[in-house]
């Protein structure tokens, strides 16, 4: 196999026990790699009693996977899995760096993760030197203070057992902030003090297995390709097509925090209570301006370096640093909060990322936290004394600490809107569900549907299977490249989202036939493979537990907020129409392979070899919905 | 010598975006794979923001090569560049030591001292680097710089990545810099 080192590392917490364990070629052919990868494990090795895994339960499996085209195909991301604390299903988070490079590299496909160890622990890997450290000396820590000290002792740890090598290089670190450890749902498994993969929550599943870090260290090449002259043009070609589109180079997506709220009208302000906003003050040239002490910053083979790095020069936050928020993270640390000065937004965004929580599922939490605040649901009292006033900056700061350490409110909240909102009203005895804007448990990524201009459609969150992933949006038509099939195809990949925009979809056919051999295709592709990883991902969604279940009737709908009209903007009053909503649901699930309930229909599972699937969606899923 | 064609590749650290197409672009050249532990040039990264890329100074008295008990390091007529005899080398590692800046490292597999040969002239790091604009990694010419004694200030690039990694932190982050590192 081309591509592939074809070996994934086993490793039980429980037991210390490790294995190499391998994949035949018509597996990986089908679902090759990352998010589609992931997918099949969990439903071979759990699917059979899903609805039972605690997904904080040491029987659940953390999967860091890379994919064939990974370190090859210009921007270098690594996909973790497992069953997912905020959707209880499937979520494939990708983070980008060095870490699979370093993977790859030290001979491993994958890490396939279970157990749980009996004390903070970290895996160290040298090629195929694998350790479980104890990790109680930078359990609390920060990112930084984490990534620092692991540094340090790795290098020392590389020097003492290889010494005449030279100069070792830093290995690459995945670590958890004290979120993580604490089992907050908004948990990111990070990297680089900036890089998160948020959705999905697999940061307190980390927390869950007691295990801080993970630290990889590869000598060796990236696997044999099929055409290595072949793959050698293909990076140059991606790379000269990223060079001609400056936009994110020049800007990263920092340039949308402003733009999106002017003209698009689909940023988060205020928890979406508007989706407009004018506010110069927070362009990306006043960022650009202030904070910015380095302009292009990427990871390995990357010819965009869309990120840039951020430092606080005066005031209050002085000090702060971080990656420049990107769109992302100054709608949801910024706008959503009312905050629109960049400082302010960097702050934040440090803090976030310095407590190892996911800066949408936070930000979107916190903005649910705001306006419970501000409609005197939530009262100073119920906040342990914060104030939380849209754009105080100090007390959302004070609110995110509070949650990563589960302090007073904070155990309640750390739980994610959905959760929390389930909790509240309970506590409160009253609606506070609409004000919760997510799907399937997961925080809505910062582009609003109802003004009509930003990609995602009136379905998007409803009907993905990652529910409010914006990386993963439903679409139709389904071979759209906006569609989460073709995203599938990256996340499995896996390489970076970005890389692509300015290449065909032949380009990227051409790389996976120069790195695997395999003509896969069009066809292959979106009528069977990423077909099959979609019925997969969805039959673990609909069968959820053992917290909650979710029923496709209620559950494959936006959130209330996107069904009352825009207050303000260019597109006031616009609003998402329930009637048409649902007439486009009906094409989705059609174009999906699902029936009217939006279950996968039989005779897909059966034409895509799923008769297990179609045999558990029988007994455990289709029934219920016809009672 | 032909010192007309001798190059030296300034490093601008500070532009460097840590995109390691230097470590592609050199170990596809050298090794025809990706393999950035066998690349000429390495980009550490002790603290994230300060991207090093790392490789030969070419120091004007060349402590390397006096250092080798087997003379199996010599420097390029053509480019000044160090030279590796890989059927001489003994990975013995004693360059590693002689140099300031600890910049040669034993090759992953083969076992002989890897250090940065300018490609021949065209230096691909360089190239990729440039084709990106990013500016980090430039080729100069090292002709006029002898008459000058510049020449010399070139060995003060051989430093250890802690040491540069330790001078940069605070350039780039200030007195928050002390604590990152």
């Amino acid at each position: 196999m081309r591509g592939y080192t074809g070996k994934f590392l086993e490793v039980d917490l429980s037991t210390g026990n490790i294995k190499n364990s391998t994949f035949n070629e018509n597996i990986l052919r089908q679902f090759i790699g990352g998010r589609g990868l992931a997918t099949k494990i969990l439903w071979d090795r759990l699917g059979a009693r899903w609805e039972t895994i605690d997904p904080f339960g040491p029987e659940n499996i953390l999967l860091v996977l890379t994919g064939p085209l990974t370190g090859f195909f210009p921007g270098s991301r690594i996909c973790v899995s497992g069953k997912s604390p905020q959707s209880n299903g499937v979520v494939g988070s990708t983070i980008a760096g060095e870490f699979p490079v370093e993977l790859k590299c030290a001979g491993y496909d994958g890490l396939i993760i279970t157990g749980k160890a009996a004390k903070p622990s970290y895996l160290f890997i040298a090629d195929s030197e694998i350790e479980i450290n104890d990790a109680s000396h930078v359990w609390g820590k920060d990112g930084k203070q984490t990534l620092k000290i692991l540094t340090k002792e790795s290098r020392e740890k590389l020097e003492k057992s290889f010494p005449r090598y030279g100069v070792w290089k830093e290995p690459a670190i995945l670590y958890i902030g004290p979120a993580g450890e604490n089992k907050v749902r908004m948990a990111s498994v990070m990297g680089k003090w900036t890089h998160a993969a948020g959705y999905g929550g697999y940061g307190a599943v980390m927390g869950s297995k007691n295990l801080k870090a993970l630290v990889v260290k590869g000598t060796g090449p990236l696997p044999e390709v099929d055409d290595i002259e072949k793959v050698r043009i293909l990076i140059e070609k991606t790379s000269q097509e990223c060079y001609k589109g400056d936009a994110f180079r020049r800007w990263g997506t920092s340039g949308a925090g402003y733009e999106v709220g002017a003209n698009t009208s689909s940023e988060p302000v205020r928890n979406w209570q508007e989706e407009w906003h004018d506010e110069k003050s927070f362009g990306v040239n006043r960022f650009e301006q202030r904070v910015w002490i380095k302009r292009y910053w990427g990871d390995f083979g990357c010819p965009i370096t869309c990120m840039k790095i951020a430092m606080v020069k005066v005031g209050p936050f002085k000090g702060a640093i971080g990656d420049n928020p990107d769109y992302e993270l100054q709608a949801y640390l910024g706008t959503n909060l009312g905050i629109f000065t960049p400082e302010e937004a960097v702050y934040l965004s440090s803090l976030i990322d310095d407590l190892g929580l996911c800066g949408i599922q936070c930000g979107n939490l916190l903005g649910f936290a705001g306006e419970l605040y501000q409609r005197g649901i939530l009262t100073k009292e119920d906040l342990g004394g914060i104030e939380l006033k849209w754009g105080d900056t100090k007390a959302f700061a004070a609110l995110a600490e509070k949650i990563a350490a589960k302090e007073g409110i904070g155990k309640t909240l750390a739980d994610g809107s959905y959760k929390a909102a389930l909790q509240i009203q309970k506590i409160k005895g009253q609606d506070v569900m609409q004000y919760a804007v997510q799907a399937k448990g997961i925080a809505i990524g910062a582009h609003g549907i109802r003004s009509g201009k930003d990609y995602p459609i009136d379905i998007s969150y409803a009907c993905s299977v990652q529910g409010g992933d914006h990386t993963s949006i439903a679409y139709v038509p389904i071979d759209h490249g906006d569609s989460e099939l073709a995203v599938i195809l990256h996340d499995s990949g896996v390489y970076c989202w970005f890389t692509t925009f300015e290449s065909s979809q032949n380009l990227i056919w051409d790389f996976f036939k120069a790195v695997t051999g395999w003509e896969i295709g069009h066809a292959e592709w979106y009528e069977t493979s990423a077909l099959r990883i979609l019925q997969l991902q969805r039959t673990l969604l609909l069968l959820g537990g053992p917290d909650l279940k979710w029923n496709p009737k209620v559950h494959d709908d936006n959130p209330v907020r996107f069904y009352e009209p825009l207050p303000s903007g260019p597109y006031a009053g616009k609003k998402i129409d329930k009637a048409k909503f649902e007439e486009s649901k009906k094409e989705y699930y059609d174009a999906a392979g699902w029936d009217e309930n939006g279950i996968p229909k039989s005779e897909v599972l059966k034409r895509l070899g799923l008769e297990e699937a179609d045999k558990v969606l029988e007994e455990k899923i289709r029934q219920d919905l016809r009672l | 010598m032909s010192g007309q064609k001798r190059i030296w590749i300034v490093r601008d650290y500070l532009k460097c975006s840590g995109c390691r197409k230097c470590e592609i672009a050199c170990s596809l050249f050298h090794e025809n794979k990706i393999w950035p532990e066998a690349s000429r040039v390495r980009v550490f990264m002790l603290v994230p923001g300060v991207e090093v890329p790392h490789l030969c100074a070419q120091c004007d008295d060349y402590p390397c090569i006096e250092s080798c008990p087997v003379n199996a390091l010599s420097v390029s007529e053509e480019t000044g560049a160090v030279l590796v005899d890989k059927e001489k080398c003994t990975s013995c590692g004693l360059c590693i030591d002689a140099c300031p800046g600890k910049i040669p490292h034993i090759h992953p597999s083969e076992k002989y001292a890897v250090i940065c040969d300018l490609c021949g002239g065209n230096p691909q790091c360089v190239k990729t680097c440039n084709e990106g604009k990013w500016g980090a990694l430039r080729v100069i010419s090292k002709a006029d710089e002898k008459i000058s004694g510049r020449d010399r200030a070139y060995k003060l690039y051989a430093c250890t990545p802690e040491k540069i990694t330790r001078d940069l932190v605070i350039n780039l982050y200030g007195e928050a810099g002390e604590e990152l590192i």
